[in-house]
């Protein structure tokens, strides 16, 4: 999951050679604009089959390939 | 009074901030009209210098111009100075119906609604024809205004790489479960100067059912062969369904701005549109000059073409003299020089040098891409122009930057 995820990111945002690894601060560290996380909300949600509520979409959780992971291991329950 | 010494304090401190990370801004005073020749005091209480204008919004040249003047002073006259209310309670001349109807004309829409500014316009736009269950995709350089009236409508909002016609087409897709699509770009991208592919963009638009927003306030009265605008250059007139631009820039250069397109869009923007609401619109006198400049602009074409002269003298020279500028064919010509430093002490210098250019750098601009942003006008002559050329040669030879690449120039004075 965290490959998959990693490479939409890279794919989605990141346009030029900016490395990005599982702990790259991605909105807080300005690759991710706040207006472009809807992308990724819906792409996870498409790729997954889960629905992730709009309160659970922060910045804060959405900062990190690890983060993202993890809330979306939470609906995967 | 609730204004405490912390209170100045806070305020004062965030000022500093701003002045010492390079980003305060200071207006300059002109003393004289727009035009290509301005007398400008500068810093505040320094004698008066006369300087070539290469930054402003008056691609046309009608800021000034005396027929325009004339039309705004009749105007004054015959229907006063303000109106002292919104639109719809008693602030609608028959004067603001024949510029909507003008402008209708003008860019072939099917109706159009006047807005204070156009910053107002795509203020109240989006709000206004989208609810929640719609989605706006814009591109990622949209401008300033746009993203403001974005913010305040409740319709998702994605964004696609800037001009990237098989991104967007993802994104298409991606939000094909919305009950309403609006895809949204700026004409001309104030910035860089290149134009929105809308050509393509209607095509995705019609294969996806979506709608096509364009703000076009700084294509207005020059871009295309007429001068109707970017639809006019990719042959997509008619088919927009929502455009947005100013008169503050090609057509007049003096304030407000409007809303264009289908019949229905419009109407719903006179009935919920906020800042056509809650705010007065244009002033007599300004609608009149308008009405004036668009009378000039459907007579001829004379003014658009030398400006087209003009921007392919000043592009050929800037790439002859070894600078490095953002390809494209539209008067905004920036000259790229990378650095936020350097492009500041090149605009002080061409400044002394007689040329009123301003430097770009981050955060309008992306890091590492600073530049003096050049804007070409009708109203120059070439003697302006190459008097600008000789300014950036020499300028441009004191910091050795004349046919250096972007890699030389990144390692001298960094990003």
């Amino acid at each position: 999951m965290k490959e998959i995820i990693k490479e939409y990111v890279i794919k989605e945002y990141v346009e030029d050679d900016t490395d990005v690894t599982y702990d790259t601060p991605l909105i807080s560290g300005g690759i991710v604009d706040s207006f472009s996380m809807v992308s990724l909300k819906r792409f996870l949600e498409n790729k997954y089959k889960i629905s992730i509520p709009d309160d659970k979409a922060t910045p804060e959780a959405f900062d990190s390939v690890n983060k993202i992971c993890v809330l979306v291991n939470e609906y995967l329950k | 009074m609730a204004y405490t010494n912390k209170t100045r304090g806070m305020y004062t401190e965030i000022l500093s901030g701003l002045k010492e990370a390079g980003l305060f801004k200071q207006e300059r005073f002109i003393h004289s009209a727009q035009a290509a020749d301005i007398e400008v005091e500068f810093p505040a209480g320094a004698a008066l210098k006369k300087v070539i204008n290469i930054c402003a919004n008056n691609y046309l040249g009608m800021s000034s111009h005396p027929e325009v003047v004339k039309a705004a002073h009749a105007g004054l006259d015959s229907h006063g100075y303000g109106m002292s209310s919104v639109r719809f309670i008693c602030g609608t001349q028959d004067i603001h119906r024949t510029l909507e109807q003008m402008v209708t004309k003008f860019l072939g829409t099917e109706d159009t609604i006047l807005f204070p500014s156009c910053m107002d316009a795509n203020a109240g736009v989006f709000e206004a024809v989208l609810t929640k269950d719609d989605v706006m995709i814009s591109d990622r350089l949209v401008h300033a205004s746009i993203i403001d009236g974005i913010r305040l409508c409740s319709a998702m909002h994605d964004t696609f790489k800037h001009s990237d016609m098989a991104h967007l087409e993802e994104k298409l897709q991606l939000h094909n479960d919305k009950r309403l699509k609006c895809v949204i770009t700026d004409g001309v991208f104030s910035m860089d100067g290149d134009t929105a592919k809308l050509d393509k963009m209607v095509e995705l638009c019609e294969k996806y059912d979506a709608l096509l927003f364009v703000d076009d306030s700084h294509s207005s009265g020059f871009i295309g062969k007429t001068g109707r605008g970017t639809h006019e250059q990719y042959g997509v007139v008619g088919k927009i369904d929502i455009i947005t631009t100013t008169f503050g820039k090609g057509l007049g250069g003096a304030s407000g701005g409007c809303v264009s397109g289908r019949k229905e869009i419009v109407e719903m923007c006179r009935q919920k549109a906020r800042p056509y609401l809650f705010s007065n619109t244009i002033a007599p006198p300004v609608v009149a000059g308008v009405i004036k400049v668009l009378e000039i602009l459907s007579a001829s074409t004379d003014r658009r073409d030398k400006l087209e002269r003009n921007t392919e003298f000043w592009r050929k020279g800037l790439i002859d003299a070894g600078l490095i500028i953002k390809a494209g064919d539209t008067p905004i010509v920036p000259v790229m020089l990378f650095n936020a430093k350097l492009a500041q002490d090149v605009s002080c210098n061409l400044y002394e040098e007689g040329i009123y250019a301003i430097g770009f750098f981050f955060p309008v601009v992306p890091q590492g891409a600073a530049r003096i942003r050049t804007q070409i006008s009708a109203g120059h002559e070439i003697h302006h122009l190459e008097k600008a050329l000789d300014a950036f040669k020499k300028v441009g030879k004191k910091y050795e930057i004349l046919g250096k690449t972007k890699q030389e120039i990144i390692e001298r004075y960094g990003m």
